[in-house]
């Protein structure tokens, strides 16, 4: 599938990788050049400068025949904003965002979109390690 | 009306004052604690500390009896978020974003905001009203019958000045409905004949718009259209 990362921090860079070694074509976008020196020098997927809030610059990234998009950005707004344009405006059918705020977890949730938590997913891990139970939020 | 002012930048500060001048109540919530106390030194306890895009804080501010939530931050997305969280939360009547970006008005139409405001779309506007051959405004469109309603203004000096209606070769689908002249309405014939100034309502096709603008505006030649 064709997937388009937005934000191309130590996550964003990460999955990028274990996508295009999963054999899918990714496009990687960042506001900041540099930042796709993360990725490493054989990095076989695509980059581009471009903000994920902003229609254009997510044309200009082929949303239109993107499957699936991802918001990992350090801001949960603009995260929670690129997701929505994805899902509701270019209607890609997979779109997954990164909160760290669980509050707003919360509300993304309440928008009808997919949420991960590291804060939480975090928390609940190292209460398990900590007991040895597990965590209560862990439904 | 109770009306909640999200952002304390300079638009949140001369909205809130404005509002509290006019005799509404407004809350402003501002996240940083330094321009808190600024603003309540001059605009009394009208603010709140926090970051507005969260239901607590919202929830603190009795957004529930909310007639109106302005998000006017610096950013369309926190704007976005604190809008879709006041509506969707706490079921308030009427959410207004500021934003930067003026594609996003269609955006967050699309998801749910009642209102926007772009100051730069409002600049963008000024400039084309400045310029005095761009007087053709169209005032109506009704997208089921493909129709929409011009009002032109004729420039004082304009080259059609003299010319009656019948010699103007309009494109096809389009009438001139009305003409005000110095305060007076007329219905026009192809007898009428136009005068610099006049004010014209004109019904068309959305596709004709530029060629009555041509037809209008041209500067250069005499309407040689005239027979």
């Amino acid at each position: 599938m064709y997937v388009i990362i937005m934000g191309c921090g130590r996550v964003g860079a990460r999955l990028a990788n274990l996508l295009v070694g999963a054999g899918h074509e990714v496009l990687v976008m960042d506001v900041s050049p540099s930042a796709f020196e993360r990725l490493g020098r054989d990095f076989p997927g695509s980059t581009m400068v471009g903000n994920g809030i902003d229609s254009d610059d997510l044309e200009k990234a082929g949303i239109a025949r993107a499957d699936a998009f991802a918001a990992v950005t350090q801001g949960d707004n603009r995260n929670i904003m690129a997701a929505q344009l994805a899902k509701h405006v270019f209607k890609v059918s997979r779109v997954v965002t990164r909160i760290y705020d669980p509050i707003r977890q919360d509300t993304f949730k309440a928008l009808g979109l997919d949420a991960i938590s590291p804060t939480v997913i975090g928390a609940e891990v190292f209460f398990g390690m900590l007991t040895g139970e597990r965590g209560r939020e862990n439904s | 009306m109770y009306i909640i002012v999200a952002g304390g930048g300079k638009v949140g500060f001369y909205l809130a004052r404005e509002l509290i001048a006019q005799g509404h109540e407004v809350l402003l919530i501002e996240k940083s604690s330094a321009r808190c106390e600024m603003i309540a030194a001059e605009l009394g306890n009208v603010v709140q500390r926090g970051n507005a895009d969260e239901a607590t804080v919202l929830a603190d501010a009795g957004t529930n009896r909310a007639d109106c939530v302005v998000a006017v931050t610096g950013d369309d997305e926190d704007n976005l978020v604190i809008c879709q969280v006041a509506k969707r939360r706490f079921s308030v009547p009427r959410v207004i974003a500021r934003i930067t970006n003026p594609k996003n008005e269609a955006i967050f139409r699309l998801l749910g905001i009642d209102a926007t405001v772009s100051s730069t779309d409002l600049i963008l506007s000024v400039i084309e009203q400045e310029i005095p051959e761009q007087a053709l405004v169209p005032l109506l469109r009704l997208r089921h019958a493909d129709v929409e309603v011009l009002d032109i203004t004729l420039p004082k000096d304009s080259t059609l000045d003299g010319v009656d209606l019948r010699t103007l070769r309009l494109p096809p689908d389009s009438l001139i409905a009305f003409v005000i002249r110095g305060g007076e309405s007329l219905f026009p014939s192809g007898a009428t004949i136009l005068r610099g100034g006049d004010e014209i309502l004109a019904l068309t096709r959305p596709i004709h718009e530029d060629e009555l603008r041509r037809i209008f505006f041209s500067r250069a030649d005499k309407p040689s259209r005239s027979r």
